[in-house]
């Protein structure tokens, strides 16, 4: 279990690490020029080689992220260009409701797809199947900023159940979450229900029905267990999708957290801050991971960490 | 505790009957209308009486025990006729009250025990959930009646058992805990589909006589589905003969193996495969394959880098030659390693030790170099619907290996594969079809059809007949013999079936952990089986004559010790002796 941990932590090490080059790369070959944001359109060319060279981005790109590498090895994420403050207390102060926003969403999506998908795969073929798929095939597909808009028109506006935006009350989340949740929702439930009816045609489904046992507890006891085995898994992977949602809808519901200043900083060519969410979301997806892949074997006995 | 008589010693008292089945139609809804499926059969099972049920794939005898037990599938319906037992009127039963019968008064076992039992859960929950899904008792009370039972059933260690899951046990363990559950509520009648089916001999040997002396203390009314008329002659008082949904013949066991009325009957134990076939002189031609030590390996990895700990020692130091026009068997139990030195016959693993193909040794070859020599050997599989592509018609399956190694065009290669055809039994304008329009023992001929393709020296033959039914089983049997003289191939035949092998093998080597116990002629390993392990194979296989009294036999005990060990170390290797003419045995 301990060398599984820490051949699993090093490779999770070098992962954002590449993340990290492929990021800073990406950002160093844009054409757009961070320093011409940061100066104005009126600035002198003196003014604005000054601010370069006062942030380093005259020097050759190796230096460049060399420097980078080792301000984050001493916990440093730099400062950002426009607000000039230190990004790490920028993220500090802006996690935590991205975190809130990230489980409560993500609760709602498996609660939602993994229902969905059951009732489906139990009702297969027939009408109850075909709207839960049509549905979930709607959500999988609808743009996301035209879901949070529709929600937002008809439970703020219209019916005034919930505030438009904003961050502090349980009220606050619902929509983002809820949101989140329907967005996310189809994957599982299409994931869920052919899961569902490949372990419901199975030969142990066939014995727990002959030893007599209720159709309930065939379905909780016997074949859930078995068939959340891929969904388990595929959280882990969904983290990295999961956070696009996260960007989009923090923006139209004004919730304050890394997405909302992922998307400003975007905008603005505001490198340290777009890195360090790079780097944040990269961290919560190797986690995610990690537990996914940590919590299996608890389900499943067959499968054992080396 | 040996079982020695293999008809059940008490006679059932007549008229108890606890079953009775009436005019049973059961039909599946397809887009043309109802189908039925078993037409019009009709039973009576008496208490404490074992009743097969015989017949082939498509019979209908496990879709008859799907509907005893209310368990058909969705689209499949009794739509005449019904079921009772005792005085109750199952068939026509509502789900929850046939749900509160089924594992209480009436039990089923199934053919897969690897997936018979739910793989999250552990043996102990699955007995106790049994247990308490018909009887008012503590969480454990249960447990004490599941290790009971578990008891009942002879498993070793069954304390810890009940903590351990499903893939922690053999098959033979597994389908021991499957017969605990299902008679942990002492049922009036259990019905058992193919419980032996998919067990190594000497575990359905032990199967078999756990049923047996269970039914005899319980006074269980068993139901027995089978395939196997030597399972039958073995453990039946009655037996029914179904063929496509109807019965055809119905008498008491002994009656039925002496004066067969039906003819389907009659063709069906004449196609049998039976020990003690008359003797053939084993051909004597060049060497086609020669084996020399070979070893096959795996490595298990374990730590943080990975390094490997231990091995599998799948296959070790191993040595057979194989002659031209002969057929070689390697039989064994299941993880012997006779399909893995098929595999390293054709260069899919890797191996240690020398393998001599014609002339050529294959580790001397470049990557053109196997490939040519893959034309000298070719495969038949067990599975033949899972080893024909279903897109491709089956002209182009069996002129396949043709276009790999680039012979002839299109019209030649179309030209051979209808001459195949008609080689191996079938109609050269059935080219064009696709698998799924041919049956089980068509497509075998095809992929017989598709390894003669090439004119090969040896053909493996992996299992090749064990998936068919045995009239189709003896036809396929016939045709391998009859294109061994045609073309004077030679064939590597693995199979764990002793009668079958019995039947075509010229030479045999017994197999076990990877090494092999004896070899020699047929008649050598048949007749006169030296090594206690080939003795014991013989002595398991059930014998299709209900008047045969088995000699007694200890029982076996303990699991078969593991190929694994660690890295540096491994088995003891086994010398062979010669006692007589080639006649070799591990001592």
């Amino acid at each position: 279990m301990a060398s599984y941990l820490l051949r699993r932590l090093i490779q999770s090490a070098l992962i954002l690490l590449g993340v990290a080059f492929i990021t800073f790369f990406l950002l160093y070959i844009l054409p757009a020029d961070p320093v011409r944001q940061i100066a104005g359109r009126s600035a002198s060319a003196q003014t604005v080689e000054n601010i370069r060279r006062e942030l380093g981005l005259d020097q050759p790109f190796v230096v460049q992220f060399l420097r980078y590498l080792w301000g984050l090895l001493h916990g440093d994420f730099g400062r950002s260009y426009l607000q000039k403050t230190q990004v790490a207390e920028l993220i500090a102060s802006r996690l935590p409701a991205t975190l809130l926003l990230m489980a409560a969403g993500i609760a709602c999506e498996l609660a939602l797809g993994i229902t969905m998908g059951i009732v489906a795969a139990l009702t297969k073929g027939r009408f109850a199947d075909q709207v839960l798929m049509m549905t979930s095939f709607v959500t999988v597909s609808a743009p996301q900023f035209v879901v949070s808009l529709i929600l937002l028109y008809i439970f703020a506006v219209q019916l005034s159940w919930f505030p438009v935006g904003g961050y502090g009350t349980f009220r606050h989340l619902v929509l983002p979450a809820v949101t989140l949740g329907i967005l996310g929702s189809g994957w599982y439930a299409r994931m869920m229900r052919s899961s569902m009816i490949e372990v419901l045609a199975t030969d142990f489904i066939r014995t727990a029905r002959a030893k007599g046992l209720t159709r309930s507890r065939v379905i909780l006891r016997h074949a859930l267990p078995n068939a959340i085995l891929p969904v388990i898994a595929m959280i882990g992977i969904d983290i990295g999708v999961f956070m696009g949602g996260v960007v989009v809808v923090e923006s139209v519901f004004a919730w304050p957290g890394i997405g909302q200043l992922a998307w400003q900083a975007i905008q603005r060519i505001d490198i340290p801050i777009i890195m360090a969410v790079t780097l944040v979301s990269a961290v919560a997806i190797v986690l995610g991971n990690l537990l996914a892949d940590l919590i299996t074997p608890f389900i499943d006995p067959r499968i054992k960490i080396r | 505790m040996t079982a020695i008589s293999p008809i059940s010693g008490a006679t059932p008292a007549p008229d108890l009957s606890v079953l009775t089945v009436q005019n049973l139609t059961v039909s599946v809804t397809t887009e043309m209308g109802a189908k039925p499926l078993v037409r019009d059969l009709s039973f009576t099972l008496k208490r404490g009486e074992v009743l097969a049920i015989a017949g082939e794939s498509g019979s209908g005898k496990s879709i008859t025990a799907l509907a005893i037990m209310g368990l058909l599938p969705p689209n499949v319906a009794i739509t005449d006729g019904g079921v009772r037992l005792g005085e109750i009127a199952i068939s026509k039963l509502p789900e929850h009250q046939m749900r509160a019968l089924r594992g209480d008064r009436i039990a089923m076992i199934f053919q897969e025990p690897m997936t018979s039992l739910n793989p999250v859960m552990t043996i102990g929950a699955q007995l106790v959930e049994a247990i308490r899904a018909h009887t008012v008792t503590s969480r454990a009370q249960a447990r004490l009646r599941a290790l009971e039972a578990l008891r009942a059933v002879r498993l070793s260690q069954p304390e810890r058992r009940l903590d351990q899951f499903a893939h922690e046990l053999s098959g033979g363990m597994r389908q021991r805990v499957m017969i605990a559950m299902a008679l942990a509520l002492r049922p009036q009648v259990l019905i058992a589909d193919e419980p032996t089916t998919a067990l190594d001999v000497t575990v359905q040997r032990e199967v078999l006589d756990l049923l047996r002396d269970l039914q005899r203390d319980l006074g269980t009314a068993i139901i027995l589905i089978t395939h196997d008329m030597g399972v039958v002659a073995e453990m039946a008082d009655r037996v029914i003969v179904m063929q496509n949904g109807a019965m055809v013949e119905q008498a008491a066991t002994r009656t039925l193996f002496a004066q067969p009325q039906a003819p389907y009957t009659q063709a069906l134990l004449s196609a049998v495969p039976r020990m003690g076939s008359p003797a053939r002189p084993a051909p004597d031609g060049a060497i086609v394959a020669d084996l020399t030590d070979v070893s096959v390996r795996f490595a298990m990895r374990g730590g943080v880098l990975g390094r490997v700990s231990h091995q599998v020692h799948a296959v070790e130091q191993v040595s057979l030659q194989i002659r031209k026009g002969e057929t070689f068997a390697l039989v064994g139990e299941s993880g012997c390693g006779k399909s893995t030195i098929a595999k390293a016959i054709v260069g899919l693993v890797p191996h240690s030790g020398r393998i001599t193909i014609g002339e050529r040794a294959l580790s001397d070859l470049d990557s053109a170099g196997r490939k040519d020599l893959r034309r000298q050997v070719q495969m038949v599989f067990q599975d033949p619907m899972a080893a024909l592509d279903p897109r491709m018609r089956v002209g182009d399956l069996v002129s396949e290996p043709l276009l790999i190694h680039g012979i002839g065009d299109a019209a030649l290669r179309r030209a051979k594969a209808a001459e195949l055809f008609t080689r191996v039994g079938l109609s050269a304008d059935q080219i064009d079809r696709y698998p799924h329009e041919f049956s089980g023992g068509q497509r075998q001929r095809i992929c017989i059809a598709r390894a003669l393709a090439l004119n090969p020296q040896l053909v493996i033959a992996d299992e090749s007949v064990s998936a068919l039914d045995v009239s189709v089983q003896a036809r396929v049997l016939d045709l391998l013999r009859a294109l061994q003289r045609e073309f004077g191939v030679a064939y590597l035949f693995i199979s764990h079936d002793m009668a079958v092998v019995e039947n075509i093998a010229d030479r045999v080597a017994v197999m076990y952990l990877g090494q092999i116990v004896e070899t020699g002629t047929r008649a050598q390993v048949f007749t006169n089986p030296q090594h206690p392990y080939t003795q014991r194979l013989i002595a398991a296989v059930p014998i299709p004559d209900p008047t045969h009294i088995r000699p007694p036999v200890a029982r076996l005990s303990g699991d078969v010790p593991s190929p694994v060990h660690p890295l540096g170390q491994g088995p003891l290797k086994l010398h062979l002796t010669d006692i007589g003419q080639g006649h070799l045995v591990a001592r």
